[in-house]
């Protein structure tokens, strides 16, 4: 998530050329910098992580195609997950046709609760995501306790995913409102609603974890 | 000078947050904060929550499978030209 930043990553030229050129380095190093928050995503659309390793590797695929035609309309790191959340729309797609529908989604338990923006929940939370809570801890994320991130995790279930693609672009891998609407073609208003909305879903959710930490009465 | 109320702070939340706002509107806005405990952990919460968010472990943790790693770094290799 640091390096999905882009702190540690040269300009967007030196890049494109050095991919163009067949740096292996380089392509390595935006493949362990993008690929985990890329996982993440595409796991927004699809069931399983299986899939969501084959839309990653599908999605790198059509870069290394695509690098030598790369425009510069948009900056590398946009561009690439422009492809990702092409790619894991396709697979989506095909997945729900290969499955009946209501196995593969919760019916409106936004709706049903009245929270996350039923106006534009035409897509139902995937039951899978709920597996997302089966968060393995590590030694450097014990600052958020488990608990707390247990019911992050069923907060962003519960979104539809637009909202959830939003929020994770923007708050969990830290990209800016710019880019987010680059990557999913959205007007900065509408990526606004969609964020807010989501936010205040999973504040929502963790109103019990804010009561203890917010100030004194 | 003009005086938000709650209800102008909330609508104008989202854009506030997302640094949307020209100077003077923020200005006026964290005016309010300062002296509306309401708004003020309001916002708090919602700035705790996108802290949370940041904070999340990579999912997987174990991130892109060696074996498609090891694919798409051939598949670099081998690409036309080169
Ligand atoms: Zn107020």
């Amino acid at each position: 998530m640091v390096a999905f930043a882009g702190g540690t990553l040269p300009p967007d030229d030196v890049v494109v050329a050095a991919l163009r050129a067949g740096d292996e380095a380089m392509f390595a190093t935006l493949l362990d910098a993008w690929s985990r928050g890329m996982l993440r995503l595409a796991r927004s659309y699809v069931s399983t992580g299986e899939s969501a390793q084959e839309v990653v590797q599908d999605a790198w695929l059509a870069v290394i195609e695509g690098i030598d035609g790369f425009e510069g309309r948009s900056s590398v790191k946009t561009w690439v997950h422009r492809i990702l959340i092409n790619t894991a729309k396709k697979r989506s797609a095909r997945e729900e046709r290969a499955v009946p529908w209501s196995s593969v989604f919760e019916r409106g338990e936004g709706a049903a609760t009245g929270l996350p923006g039923a106006a534009d929940g035409a897509e139902p939370p995937p039951a899978f995501w709920k597996r997302f809570s089966a968060v393995r801890p590590t030694p450097e994320d014990e600052a958020l306790a488990s608990e707390v991130r247990e019911q992050i995790a069923e907060a962003l279930a519960g979104l539809p995913v637009r909202q959830r693609v939003v929020i994770t672009l923007r708050d969990v891998e830290g990209c800016t409102s710019e880019e987010v609407c680059e990557i999913l073609d959205i007007s900065t208003a509408n990526q606004r609603v969609l964020l807010h909305r989501a936010r205040s879903w999973v504040r929502e959710r963790m109103k019990a974890y804010l009561e203890t930490v917010g100030r004194p009465d | 000078m003009k005086r938000f109320s709650c209800g102008e702070v909330v609508e104008l939340t989202p854009a506030y947050l997302d640094d949307g706002l020209d100077e003077p509107v923020r200005l006026l806005l964290e005016e309010h904060l300062v002296c509306c405990r309401e708004c003020g952990r309001d916002l708090d919460q919602f700035r705790t929550v996108i802290g949370a968010l940041g904070a999340l472990p990579p999912e997987p943790p174990e991130g892109l499978r060696e074996d498609v790693r090891d694919r798409l770094m051939s598949a670099f290799r081998g690409r036309k030209g080169h």
